[in-house]
């Protein structure tokens, strides 16, 4: 079994169209996970069943038993995020500024604090019209740990994989370079990087791929809107050649993918055949790259 | 008067809105634009300034102190970020899990970890023309990017006073570094794009503006793609929509090429102008 992650860096690139359409192809043969845990939108072409669904819980939070409290004020002058303001001449806690270090919980002489595990989301096994398994989450307003919840998206993923004799995890990873993104990568056997040519796009690639090689992943490049800028559309081939990252293909500035997605499809459903053979090509490309490692 | 930028999804035109917006209200006003999308900064490919001030931003750490240790494995047991560890007779710290909390290096009770600054990026200060241009960027490895937008935060309302417009370009998401980077803002615009992808983003935004508690609005960009789901949201949701920016081609080469788009554009600026009016607006009606 192996895995195939999908990153960008940038957002809007159309990594989530493309992941998409690779889940159709890929069909029964692999394991989908949606691991853009903050903002999960494959689901929208995908149409899962939501056939089983669970809470997520993880890390904790402080909260002040107001009937136990002396009012010292041990807690808010350790605390270092502001987290324990006075209102009304109370001590209480600032649910969005704990990180639940429970640095406070330790220095309280009154046994005043409790630390609760906090629900930050939910994640889902589903079936999906592409005749697969689809791990998908959501991940609670504001929530920490997208991390977290993104290494147990890729866990369940990988134990149905591996119960089931999958050929592949396709794996639509995180933006940036943070935390999520980190949890995405670990354990990735190839990585398809999806970029624009714009100076923006290529800044990112850029950047996302610093990370990409500190895994020491093979990685290969879908360059999408390819036309909008031959020149920086040349600079980013230039970047590949001289990192060695497989160039996979380019695809045109093109509506076509949003009015698919208007309907509820991928690519590979709508009626456009020249976009589909290219992304079929890109699918097959990217099995033989796999299968090399 | 604290303006956020903010966006559920990425790529929906966050930074080509900062930029243009930004250079547009410097030509009449006071405006400092802040770039606190600190994982993949991209305002400052569109704003070539002069670079006027740098500065590496560190977070605090603790250091293993092996002669002091006693081994008593308290800092192990306090840590809830797994981030120092007792193995044997050593004790390691994991930097990038730490979330310098200095509950370990305070509850030693030998002094053994002192907390110690390490790097994990730097903030950059440019001028060009009448526009100031803050930005940070956070160095690869670092996971955490809350730690460096509060302290280019604190950075800015140190250095620029409250005559100034302040516009932030906000990460993108609904996660830990959005809040941090709206928290404080007065007033939020959501951009959007008319897809189902935009739309099904834009509600996780919007509940999160409503979960904090902020006045915001709505511009949808690339108007015309898609269908007219989000205004039909907008409409029955009472959420202001404060521009249709069009869907132009033209619009998407220039900001390939890392151009400001209304001084090439006309209708474009229209637009801008009409957006600046409304954020000058809600300055005199006293958001402050
Ligand atoms: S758990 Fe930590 S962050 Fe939360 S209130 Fe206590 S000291 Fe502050
Ligand atoms: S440390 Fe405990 S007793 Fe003191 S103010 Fe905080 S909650 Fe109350
Ligand atoms: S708390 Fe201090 S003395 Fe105890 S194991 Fe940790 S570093 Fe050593
Ligand atoms: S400072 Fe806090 S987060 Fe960092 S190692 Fe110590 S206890 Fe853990």
């Amino acid at each position: 079994m192996k895995e195939i992650v999908i990153i960008s860096g940038k957002g809007g690139t159309g990594k989530t169209s493309i992941t998409a359409s690779f889940a159709m192809l890929g069909g029964k043969d692999i394991v989908v996970a949606d691991c853009d845990v903050d903002a999960a939108d494959m689901h929208l072409l995908m149409q899962p069943d939501w056939e089983r669904s669970e809470d997520f819980y993880s890390g904790v939070i402080a909260e002040i038993d107001q009937e136990k409290c002396i009012k010292c004020g041990k807690c808010a002058d350790v605390c270092r995020f502001n987290a324990i303001p006075i209102i009304d001449e109370k001590y209480v806690v600032n649910t969005l500024n704990c990180e639940g270090c429970s640095y406070c919980f330790h220095v309280c002489p009154a046994d005043a604090i409790s630390m609760n595990e906090q629900n930050v989301g939910e994640w889902y096994i589903s079936n999906t019209k592409a005749d697969n398994v689809m791990v998908h989450a959501r991940l609670g307003i504001g929530a920490e740990n997208s991390g977290k919840l993104v290494a147990k998206v890729k866990n369940e993923a990988k134990r149905i994989a591996d119960e089931t004799d999958k050929q592949f995890i396709v794996v639509d990873g995180s933006p940036g370079i943070g935390c999520p993104v980190v949890s995405s990568l670990s354990g990735a056997d190839f990585v398809v990087l999806v970029t624009e040519p714009t100076v923006s796009g290529l800044h990112d690639l850029k950047r996302v791929y610093e990370l990409v090689k500190k895994f020491n992943i093979p990685a290969g490049c879908i360059i999408n809107k390819a036309d909008l800028n031959t020149k920086v559309a040349q600079q980013v081939e230039k970047f590949l050649k001289k990192e060695k990252i497989t160039y996979i293909a380019d695809l045109p500035y093109d509506e076509t993918f949003t009015k698919a997605m208007t309907k509820g499809q991928t690519i590979v459903e709508y009626d456009d055949t020249n976009l589909k053979n290219i992304v079929v090509n890109s699918w097959e490309k990217i099995k033989e790259h796999t299968n090399k490692i | 008067m604290k303006i956020a930028i903010a966006s559920g999804k990425g790529g929906t035109g966050k930074t080509t809105l900062s930029v243009n917006l930004a250079s547009f209200l410097a030509e009449s006003r006071k405006v400092v634009l802040c770039d606190l999308d600190v994982e993949e900064p991209n305002s400052g490919l569109f704003i070539k300034g002069k670079l006027i001030h740098r500065e590496d931003k560190f977070k605090m750490i603790p250091e293993w102190e092996k002669d002091r240790c006693t081994l008593c494995g308290h800092c192990h047991k306090v840590c809830n970020f797994h981030a120092v560890i007792q193995l044997g007779d050593q004790i390691m710290v994991f930097p990038e899990l730490c979330h310098s909390c200095y509950a370990c290096s305070e509850l030693c009770p030998v002094d053994a970890l002192p907390m110690i600054p390490q790097k994990m990026g730097e903030l950059k200060q440019f001028k060009k023309e009448e526009l100031s241009f803050v930005e940070s960027r956070l160095d690869i490895g670092q996971e955490q990017a809350v730690p460096l937008i509060a302290q280019t935060l604190e950075y800015l309302d140190k250095n620029f006073d409250d005559d100034f417009i302040k516009l932030y370009d906000a990460p993108p998401g609904t996660s830990c570094p959005v809040i941090e980077a709206t928290k404080d803002a007065d007033f939020v615009i959501l951009i959007t794009e008319p897809t189902p992808f935009g739309l099904h983003d834009l509600k996780l935004a919007v509940d999160t503006m409503r979960e904090l508690k902020k006045d915001f609005g709505i511009i949808v960009n690339r108007h015309g793609i898609g269908n007219n789901d989000v205004l039909t949201y907008c409409q029955k949701e009472n959420i202001p929509v404060l521009s249709k920016l069009l869907n132009d081609r033209r619009v998407a080469e220039l900001y390939s090429r890392g151009n400001l788009i209304y001084q090439k554009i006309p209708e474009f600026k229209k637009q801008i102008e009409n957006i600046a009016d409304y954020i000058l607006k809600l300055q005199k009606e006293g958001i402050r």
